[in-house]
């Protein structure tokens, strides 16, 4: 009977389905707590990274590691930012011990060595051969609580205004190594027309996002998220000012669809040539410059971070290597982590990968080496030179109770400012005035001042 | 049974309605999968060209964007995806059809109840949960596991199984189980050799998805396992860069990911749709 | 003749059903061993759900009453009815809600509609019908994550988009698709998504529809269009209603497109975005357990209405055995 074969098929296809879904799944199962294994003496290493291309690369170089020391194995655990930080804030805040080593920014790093969930790395990175005084000072010290260094730097970046010089010559426009905001805005508006963006700024919801570029436009314009008794200044001259101008320039001269728009957006729009103007971290340089990705490559300028009524108003954000506390691992993650953020580590990516890949603003001497100057020259010496001279104690123009230029550095600040950020998004939408938007986020700002109070 | 006579007219415009009527579905078919055809043809791009405004219609094709989602380990997160998402659908099936059993064929009284308790397992936001289910499963040291995962996606299925299983068994017409009872047939007999049968497709429906809900879950995926139990949805994730481009590459791991399932929903569709027409089996 | 003869009952009588119902009939041994029987099929199925399920809400409830934000440590304790306090009073809840209520619906009612005329399309016979099925299934079978991604890049892109391609062709200019129309935006991607599922369930329905009755109706005259109403609508009500449940049980958790696209702005921000952000933004587990269990109790009562009215008519049919 038909039926009755058809049947057995099923039941026989089930069953392979079962004994091959089990197999796997027992060959799958169990790590448990595993952090870490020992097993013939071989310790393996879990570690947590964004897919930064840098980290990409790092763990492309990884085997040249591991055959130098062949009783340590690593495990790359690649994710996307949010996804990486969801996890490995959740790990080590219920010391759940998956990870040995961790990626973290320079925002996380000082309020977690405060919680005591980061090692103390002062001993091993004494060591005469890492030269920990090579680390560029103002990235070392986000990392440095009370006089311990909990993170080591694996690379850094600032900020700086990118311009496609084939569009401003057209206009007969110069932009000059020392920009300002007003200037800035004017040669965008001037060139903006249906088919190029006078400018690209970022406008897509996130405390990282939007508000990296435009915390420091606020910061320039004399406008601070907290004052020094951590009264909140959202609602302030300076911030609304500062709000009201990005907005507007945005709307006028910028792309369209800005809530759409962070770092890879308009990196897109930016290396097709659609767009004059580009303000956003100096790491984009390597992008911008690499003819695989870029139409653009060889036709860019770079500028200081425009200013306002500061000097500089580049931003400071590094990502770096820490061992939770209660990682059984601390000797074998240092041998790592020792390597990973070496002058030789920032050799090897140069002469293996390629120069404008070397991950780029951790330490001084890597804008000393020849070929690297050579390759990046057009930005590197003025991300070095920014990077020395942005103060992240106060960047703005009033002190401010926190170091950090684009952030601030407490716990709540993701919160609030991933909040303000929608209230923001409102505004370029033109569903909300700056002054409605800016209120609601005073709110959720002072409610977050209180509690460092 | 009589015979309608139809005049020749009558015919040719029935054929004519019926070509237009093809033709609208076909345009609608592909204007519906077009998303998804775009999303092939982009991971068969370079990364450049899939970032391309306006978007390159002919571009150089190459196969380096499924190297690199393999050379990231992917076969082994797609067999972790299988082994998941296979046995807590197997299970969950297993547990579904006597309880759907029990909720329409032989109703106990409290059956309205029973399934409103199953539908109500699906209210809470997996958000609220995910920091509690994380700490329980810390606890027994079962992070990083396939196992806890399966047992996970089990419990996410069942609710919707039973209800589907339920809908479809109460197409089984009474006379059948009727009849089976006055031949004196067993239980056991009465449930798998007689209605089993008759559902099987729906079940194939429910089966589906069930597979398809447990192989695309995302979220608990990504927070519960790291290196060893990650499964494919996780990994997919990680293509998505804050930094660069990586359309292409990821439209290349989003096709190895839907294939499995497609081939699922291949197979699953003929026995579907033309076995739950029982008045057939009449 | 039974199937026709039991779906003429089914479909007429319905007042027999509420009596039946009404009257107390003490059960016989036989039944009473039915009923043994019934419940041991359902008790493994049962237990397995409360275990996995409940136990992770108990220990939700559990945090919903204490403070702790992940980071901040050391402020850890009990809060008694604090969470719900400030979920209840800070406003976000009930916007949420509404938000939740207008996208999930609106995806629902889309998704319905349309997938009731695909499934008709689908429902003759003709070249390619099996292709063609496979291909329409295509975008439930997507991880939502990925669709998101796509409709974000590709389709609904203000530059590179394919739709305002599409637009422009007919002259209309490019829409900024994530920044002025959000709410529409998300609904599109979700309705694309469950358009297909809409189409499975009612597909089956269609297709279990008993070929001689319609037959009979042809024969007597009836056009198409009054066959459909006065005897596939009824015979498919039952469909409709599991699909329009599991629909939107299954919206309901819905993220990816918000995530990916909106980030919650422009009032797109559902309680499952909502929750997230609650969770892993503001590190907050006692606040994000507290929504948890405002969600579901809202939920609840809800769904307890509209199931019961749901029950009232799926008990009818189902009494008549």
């Amino acid at each position: 009977m038909t039926q009755h074969s058809n049947r057995r098929r099923v039941v026989v296809g089930a069953a392979v389905l079962a004994s091959g879904a089990l197999l796997a799944s027992c060959a799958g199962a169990g790590g448990g707590a595993g952090g870490g294994g020992g097993e013939d003496g071989v310790t393996t290493l879990t570690l947590a990274t964004v897919n930064n291309p840098q980290m990409v690369d790092m763990q492309e170089l990884a085997p040249k590691f591991e055959a130098e020391h062949p009783d340590i194995k690593i495990k790359f655990v690649q994710m996307e930012e949010n996804d990486l930080r969801d996890k490995v804030t959740a790990d080590i805040s219920t010391d759940g011990g998956q990870y040995d080593i961790m990626t973290i920014g320079s925002y996380e790093a000082p309020i977690w060595a405060a919680n005591g969930w980061l090692a103390d790395l002062t001993d091993y990175a004494g060591d005469a051969d890492y030269d920990v005084d090579d680390l560029m000072p103002p990235v070392r010290d986000a990392l440095t609580v009370d006089d311990s260094l909990y993170a080591v730097p694996f690379y850094a970046e600032s900020s700086f205004l990118m311009y496609n010089k084939e569009i401003l010559d057209e206009a007969g426009i110069e932009v000059s190594d020392r920009p300002t905001w007003d200037e800035v805005a004017e040669a965008a508006r001037a060139v903006a027309d249906d088919d190029t963006a006078g400018i690209c700024l970022r406008g897509k919801p996130g405390w990282g996002e939007v508000f990296a570029p435009l915390t420091t436009v606020v910061n320039t314009f004399g406008g601070q998220w907290y004052d020094e008794n951590w009264d909140a200044q959202v609602d302030g001259e300076g911030f609304t000012e500062a709000v009201q101008f990005y907005t507007d320039l945005v709307k006028d001269a910028g792309e369209s669809d800005p809530v759409s728009y962070g770092f890879t957006e308009c990196l897109n729009l930016f290396t097709q040539g659609d767009a004059a103007f580009w303000y956003d971290a100096t790491s984009a340089a390597g992008s911008v410059e690499s003819p695989e990705l870029s139409d653009v490559a060889g036709k860019i300028g770079y500028a200081h971070a425009p200013v306002n009524k500061t000097d500089e108003s580049g931003w400071l954000f590094a990502w770096n290597l820490a061992v939770p506390e209660s990682s059984q691992n601390k000797d074998a993650a240092w041998e790592f982590m020792n390597w990973a953020t070496s002058k030789e580590y920032i050799k090897l990516v140069g002469e293996e990968l390629g120069w404008s890949r070397v991950p780029p603003g951790s330490r001084q001497s890597t804008y000393e080496i020849p070929e690297y100057q050579d390759e990046a020259g057009a930005f590197a010496g003025l991300t070095k030179d920014i990077m020395l001279a942005v103060d992240p104690a106060q960047p703005g123009v009033d002190p401010q109770p926190y170091v950090g230029i684009q952030y601030v550095t407490i716990p709540e600040f993701q919160d609030v400012g991933n909040q303000v950020s929608q209230q923001v998004a409102d505004v370029f939408a033109g569903r909300s005035s700056v002054e409605d938007a800016l209120a609601a986020g005073q709110k959720v700002a002072q409610d977050a001042g209180d509690a460092q109070k | 049974m009589s015979t309608a006579v139809v005049p020749r007219g009558g015919r040719t415009r029935k054929r004519i309605t019926g070509a237009v009527l093809t033709v609208i579905t076909w345009l609608v078919t592909l204007g519906f999968f077009f998303p998804v055809a775009w999303m092939v043809f982009t991971a068969f791009k370079s990364e450049r060209d899939a970032a391309t405004n306006p978007p390159t219609f002919l571009a150089e094709l190459t196969l380096a964007n499924f190297q690199r989602v393999f050379d990231s380990g992917f076969s082994a997160y797609l067999i972790n995806s299988f082994s998941a998402s296979v046995m807590s659908t197997i299970i969950v099936i297993i547990l579904a059809f006597p309880a759907a059993y029990a909720l329409s064929i032989r109703p106990i009284v409290k059956s309205t109840d029973a399934l409103f308790f199953f539908i109500s397992t699906k209210f809470l936001p997996l958000a609220a949960a995910a920091v509690p289910i994380y700490l329980v499963l810390q606890n027994f040291g079962l992070l990083d596991n396939v196992s806890a995962l399966t047992v996970l996606y089990l419990g996410m299925n069942l609710p919707l199984a039973v209800w589907m299983m339920r809908s479809f068994l109460m197409e089984v017409p009474r006379e059948i189980i009727e009849a089976a009872q006055v031949d004196g047939a067993k239980f056991s007999t009465e449930m798998l050799r007689i209605v089993l049968p008759l559902v099987a497709p729906g079940m194939a429906a429910a089966a589906l998805i069930c597979f398809i809900f447990a192989w695309n879950e995302y979220f608990l995926a990504n927070l519960l396992t790291s290196t060893i139990a990650r499964t494919a949805p996780p990994a997919l994730g990680s293509f998505v860069s804050g930094r660069g481009q990586f359309l292409a590459v990821l439209s290349a791991a989003a096709t190895i990911a839907v294939l499995p399932v497609i081939i699922a929903g291949w197979v699953a569709q003929k026995r579907l749709v033309r076995g739950l027409a029982m008045g057939a089996i009449k | 003749m039974a199937i026709a003869d039991s779906t003429r009952l089914l479909v007429t009588a319905p007042d027999q059903g509420r009596r039946r119902k009404r009257t107390k009939i003490p059960l016989t041994p036989g039944e009473r061993r039915n009923l043994r029987l019934a419940r041991a099929l359902l008790w493994p199925a049962l237990i397995v759900a409360i275990l996995i399920t409940q136990v992770p809400f108990v220990v939700t409830i559990y945090y919903s009453f204490q403070t702790w934000n992940l980071q901040r440590p050391r402020d850890r304790g009990f809060a008694g009815l604090e969470n719900y306090v400030d979920v209840l009073t800070n406003g976000a809840f009930f916007s949420s809600l509404w938000a939740t209520v207008l996208i999930v619906g609106s995806s629902a009612v889309i998704s319905l509609v349309v997938g009731m005329a695909l499934a008709m399309l689908l429902d003759r016979k003709f070249f390619g019908r099996g292709l063609a099925r496979t291909l329409l299934i295509t975008p439930f079978l997507m991880m939502p994550a990925a669709s998101a991604l796509i409709w974000k890049w590709s389709m609904l892109d203000n530059d590179a988009g394919m739709v305002n391609w599409v637009l422009g062709l007919i002259g209309i200019s490019p829409i900024a698709w994530n920044t002025s129309l959000p709410i529409l935006t998300v609904i599109i991607t979700l309705a694309w998504q469950y358009t297909p599922f809409m189409m499975l369930i009612l597909l089956a329905g269609l297709q279990s529809q008993p070929q001689d009755v319609l037959e009979a109706a042809s024969v007597d005259g009836a056009g198409p269009v009054r066959t459909f109403f006065s005897m596939t609508l009824p015979h498919l009500r039952q469909y409709v209603e599991l699909a329009v449940l599991l629909g939107v049980i299954l919206m309901l958790q819905v993220f990816d497109p918000v995530n990916i696209m909106t980030k919650g702005t422009g009032g797109t921000k559902t309680m499952a975005y909502l929750l997230y952000e609650r969770a892993f933004i503001g590190s907050d587990i006692g606040e994000a357990s507290a929504y948890g269990v405002l969600t579901v109790i809202v939920t609840i009562v809800v769904a307890t209405i509209a199931l019961r009215t749901l029950f009232k008519m799926l008990k009818v049919e189902g009494d008549l055995r």
